[in-house]
C-alpha cells in the first residue's frame, strides 16, 4: 500500500513542479538573478507548499504512527555543523549554475530532456561519491576486528 | 532589483506549491516520510537499507509526471540554457552538496521549515544566499 501512495505523492510533487514552472530551469534563475531582473515566482511555490505541509506536520506532530500504521520517520538531528553549512554551500553553487535543484532534475528527465538526464547521472555520481566517502570513513572509525 | 513582470506567474506558482505542499503532506501522513528528494534518491544507492520500493515508486511518479500533465494540457518545454560542462559540475555539487547537508529545497526548504526546524532554515538560507551569488557571479560579473 505505501508503495502506491508513494507513487501518487512524486506523481503530484511532480505535477507542483511543472504547474508552478519550477521545472523550467530558466525560471528558478529567474528567481536567484536577485540584481538583474527577478522573478519572485519561486517564492510563492514555497509559501503554498509551506502553508499546507506546516498543517501536515501539525497534524503529525504527536502520531507515534502514519494513518497507514507506518512508523513516523522524522529528522532527529538537531546540530547545526561544518557538514549542513558545507554541504548547502556546494548545494546552491550547483543550482545557481544550472537552476536545477534534484526534484526539477528528475521531472525533466520525464519530460524527455537529454540535457537534464546529463545533470541527474552527474547528481547520482556525486550521491555516489559522498556514499563511498561515508563508507571508508565508518570503517577506519571502527577498529578492525581482531583475529 | 527590478520585478520581471513579464515572467512572474504569481498564481501557477502558487497553485503548483499547494500541489507539493499536498504530496509532502501525503508522504507524511500515510507513510511516515519527509518527501524530501535528495533524501529519498540518495537512499537508493544504499541497497542495504531494505526499503528500496518505496522510494522507486517515489521516483517513477515523478518521472510519470510530465505524462500524466498532459492529461490536463499542454506541456510547457523546459529552457536548460548550461551548458553540458556546466550542467555535470552542477549535478555533481548538487549530488554532493544535498547529501552532506541531509536535504535540498525539498527536504530543507518545504519540509524543514514546515515543522519549523533551525536546522532546515540555516540550511535553506545558506544553499539560497549561495544560489544568489553564484547567479550574480556569473550573468553580471563574469559576462559583463
Amino acid at each position: 500500500m505505501n508503495i502506491v501512495t508513494s507513487l501518487i505523492s512524486g506523481l503530484v510533487f511532480g505535477l507542483g513542479l511543472i504547474v508552478s514552472g519550477m521545472a523550467n530551469p530558466a525560471k528558478v534563475l529567474g528567481f536567484l538573478d536577485l540584481t538583474g531582473r527577478w522573478d519572485p515566482s519561486l517564492g510563492f511555490v514555497m509559501a503554498g507548499a509551506i502553508a499546507v505541509g506546516a498543517m501536515a506536520f501539525a497534524a503529525a506532530r504527536n502520531r507515534a504512527a502514519s494513518f497507514l500504521g507506518q512508523a513516523m520517520k522524522l529528522p532527529t538531528a538537531r546540530k547545526i555543523d561544518r557538514r549542513l553549512i558545507g554541504g548547502s554551500l556546494l548545494f546552491g553553487i550547483g543550482w545557481g549554475i544550472a537552476g536545477f535543484c534534484p526534484g526539477p532534475g528528475l521531472v525533466a528527465v520525464g519530460m524527455g530532456e537529454i540535457k537534464a538526464a546529463a545533470f541527474v547521472l552527474a547528481m547520482l555520481a556525486g550521491m555516489g561519491v559522498f556514499e563511498l566517502v561515508e563508507r571508508r570513513e565508518r570503517r577506519s572509525r571502527v577498529p578492525a576486528p581482531s583475529n | 532589483m527590478s520585478i520581471d513582470w513579464i515572467s512572474f506567474t504569481p498564481w501557477a506558482a502558487l497553485a503548483g506549491g499547494l500541489l507539493v505542499g499536498a504530496a509532502a503532506a501525503m508522504l507524511l501522513l500515510l507513510n511516515g516520510r519527509i518527501a524530501g528528494i535528495s533524501g529519498i534518491v540518495g537512499g537508493l544507492l544504499k541497497p542495504a537499507n531494505g526499503d528500496i520500493a518505496w522510494r522507486a515508486a517515489f521516483v517513477v511518479g515523478m518521472f510519470l509526471a510530465p505524462s500524466a500533465h498532459v492529461l490536463f494540457g499542454p506541456l510547457p518545454r523546459p529552457q536548460i540554457d548550461a551548458s553540458w560542462t556546466a550542467l555535470l559540475i552542477a549535478g555533481l555539487l548538487v549530488g554532493i552538496g544535498t547529501r552532506y547537508a541531509s536535504g535540498c529545497t525539498s527536504g530543507h526548504g518545504v519540509c524543514g521549515l514546515s515543522r519549523l526546524s533551525p536546522r532546515s532554515l540555516v540550511a535553506t538560507a545558506t544553499f539560497m544566499g549561495t544560489g544568489f551569488v553564484t547567479v550574480f557571479v556569473a550573468r553580471h560579473l563574469l559576462s559583463a
